[in-house]
């Protein structure tokens, strides 16, 4: 395991920008997390620093060796899609063993048996591995790639959504593999994924991409309670922070500020401006009210248990709201 | 379920697609069949008229084919019995076998050229589909179209300047200008089949392979190739098939050394009067390594025929 330094890297693909001007570090034994919508430039992060991509500007260091000219295979990171990621004319066996087989590594066989049952036991596939790749179920197959990845010691796993094409039991139930296996092993890890869920719930530190731009690194809360524009704002928290313009609940902020962000439970029921209630929803452990306010959206959260209707009329008061200026920069 | 349905068809439709297909099956077979049986014919009955369907099968027509024989004096044969069955064979005929033919030479000759340059065209093809597959080469496009259109016009139309040129370069008659000149004129082929093949490949799995510590060339062998072997296979096929069954270059271009078995077995008429039966033989026992072949690999042509459109 190493640390990963990215210095400046700068790649296009014709005219559209992959990768702007990024810099952030990994250090040894941290969870990081990319989050980011589609074409944020998550993807091409990953690659660059796999080798897979060469960037146009910029350096990669891996521990404390500049990589830029060395070949994925040099470079000893492991990688996991996010699909066609096992070869298929291969066992599982023959998948787990194929980075061990390598020209670079070339283990003993002995080794490659016992590290591969070792692997397997982890992932509890043992029971599948003379079975052909393409006879795996998708949990199964997303497990052994990971399980491809973990048979060797590389310097940092990097990984593509592997969970974003299963389902949502699945996904809970490797969420939470994945962290363990990371926190227990004490890997270097760096995650891409658009799912918020798996952004909070495994990264240590989180950083934001904006149309190939770096736009906040932190951890998870810092993050969540001090996004730096209301782009990062609405990237967590379910349900999405209400962004509205200031003036309406008479809240006194800096004089630049022209919007403000406010997270559903930081809206106080039963005091201030009128609000009407369009939609109550229901989710069992939580209960969320639709409002209309001076014809803006709101919506916040509630006690389960109480019992409001549609069209009534409640108060509301902002609590310690965000504000942003007009460009949506964070005004503190 | 309508009745203009186009997958579920109903039973009297798949009855007479069916009996179609059979009755299409036979007529193309019958002139396969015909040669196959003609080859067991005495010379008599295969030209008898009206053609026997029953008649004394004998392996005449084989033991012609594969020996040279001459006609000797009563004396002689009284003097020498004959030495094994197919002595005896042509013994009705006051003949006796006095060597081998040039058919085995032929075949042989057939063999290798065919063989040998299917296996360069799916080489090559196989290296070029991957670069204009994988990587960005200025003007592929215009390559790819180059290579298409050297198959616009039949090959024979410049048989002579071919001629010309492999009199100058030495390659006449030989099976190395053969399998040069089939491999060049079925590269074409091969390269745009299987680049077919290999777009479909997703880049992901060398990509992994990359990662996993492979070298481009590795990941190409470990795990393109295995994936390609369907087109391989299919392409491998088409290519045979031409170069096997090419006869217009194979007449002009080679006569003694590397003559193949298309030009070859046409002349087996001249020897000794009509001897049908001994062409067919020759014609049967020339079908045989390109049905093998096929067979052995149907299942990949099968669903190489499709041009690799459906995914697993």
């Amino acid at each position: 395991m190493a640390e990963v330094r990215l210095d400046n890297i700068s790649k296009s693909f014709g005219d559209t920008v992959g990768v702007a001007d990024m810099s952030f570090k990994i250090a040894d034994g941290e969870f990081v997390v990319l989050l980011g919508p589609t074409g944020a430039g998550k993807t091409t992060t990953l690659r660059l620093i796999a080798g897979l991509e060469s960037a146009d500007r910029g350096d990669i260091e891996i521990g404390g060796v500049l990589v830029n000219t060395l070949t994925p295979a040099q470079r000893n990171v492991a990688m996991v899609f996010q699909q066609y990621s096992l070869y298929p004319h291969l066992t599982v066996r023959e998948n787990l063993a194929f980075p061990l087989r390598s020209p670079i590594l070339k283990t003993p066989e002995q080794e490659i048996e016992r590290k591969v049952q070792e692997v397997a036991d982890v992932l509890h596939i043992p029971h599948k591995l003379d079975n052909k790749a393409t006879e795996l179920s998708g949990g199964e197959m997303q497990r052994v790639s990971i399980g491809r990845a973990l048979v060797r010691n590389p310097a940092i796993f990097l990984m593509d959504e592997p969970l974003s094409s299963l389902d949502a039991k699945l996904r809970a139930d490797l969420r939470i593999e994945l962290k363990r296996l990371q926190a227990e092993m004490n890997k270097t890890l760096l995650y891409v994924t658009h799912d918020q869920i798996e952004a909070m719930t495994m990264a240590s530190q989180i950083g934001v991409l904006d149309e190939g731009r770096l736009v906040q690194f932190g951890t998870p809360r810092e993050i969540y309670q001090n996004p730096n524009s209301t782009y990062v704002a609405a990237r967590l928290g379910q349900p999405r922070i209400n962004l509205l313009p200031t003036g309406l609940f008479g809240e006194s902020g800096p004089a630049a500020a022209s919007q403000i962000g406010l997270r559903p439970e930081n809206i106080e029921v039963g005091r201030g401006a009128e609000a009407q209630i369009v939609r109550v929803e229901h989710l069992g452990d939580q209960t969320r009210l639709h409002l209309k306010l001076s014809d803006h959206d709101i919506i916040t959260l509630i006690d389960a248990q109480a019992s409001y209707s549609e069209g009534e009329t409640i108060q509301i008061t902002a609590v310690d709201p965000l504000f942003f200026d007009a460009t949506g920069a964070r005004i503190s | 379920m309508s009745s203009f349905s186009v997958t579920d068809t109903s039973s009297r439709t798949k009855w007479i697609a069916g009996s179609l297909v059979i009755f299409y099956a036979l007529v193309t077979m019958i002139p396969l069949i015909w040669i196959g049986v003609t080859g067991f014919k005495s010379p008599a009955d295969a030209i008898s008229y009206p053609p026997k369907v029953v008649f004394d099968p004998t392996l005449e027509g084989y033991v012609n084919l594969f020996t040279t024989r001459t006609r000797q004096t009563q004396e002689f044969l009284e003097n020498n019995p004959p030495q094994n069955w197919a002595d005896e064979i042509v013994r009705q005929y006051d003949m006796v076998i006095v060597g081998p033919s040039k058919f085995g030479e032929r075949f042989l000759n057939s063999v290798i050229i065919g063989f040998g340059s299917t296996f360069l065209s799916v080489f090559l093809g196989t290296l070029a589909a991957y670069a204009f597959s994988r990587f960005k080469i200025p003007l592929a496009d215009d390559l790819l179209f180059f290579i298409l259109s050297t198959r616009m016009m039949p090959p024979i139309a410049v048989a002579i300047p071919i001629f010309l040129m492999y009199r100058n370069l030495g390659l006449s008659d030989t099976h190395l200008g053969m399998i040069l000149l089939y491999t060049a004129v079925n590269i074409s082929l091969a390269v745009w089949l299987l680049k077919g093949f290999i777009d479909e490949i997703p880049r992901e799995y060398e990509e992994a392979a990359l990662i996993d510590g492979y070298t481009r060339f590795q990941a190409f062998y470990k795990v393109v190739l295995p994936q390609a072997a369907t087109g391989i296979a299919s392409t491998a096929i088409f290519c045979l098939i031409f170069a096997w069954n090419e006869y217009a270059f194979a007449v002009l271009l080679t006569s003694a050394t590397a003559q193949t078995a298309p030009p070859f077995i046409p002349t087996i008429i001249g020897i000794g009067g009509l001897d049908w039966p001994a062409v067919a033989a020759g014609a049967t026992l020339f079908l045989l390594p390109v049905m093998i072949f096929t067979i052995l690999l149907r299942k990949h042509l099968l669903r190489g025929i499709t041009f690799g459109a459906v995914r697993k």
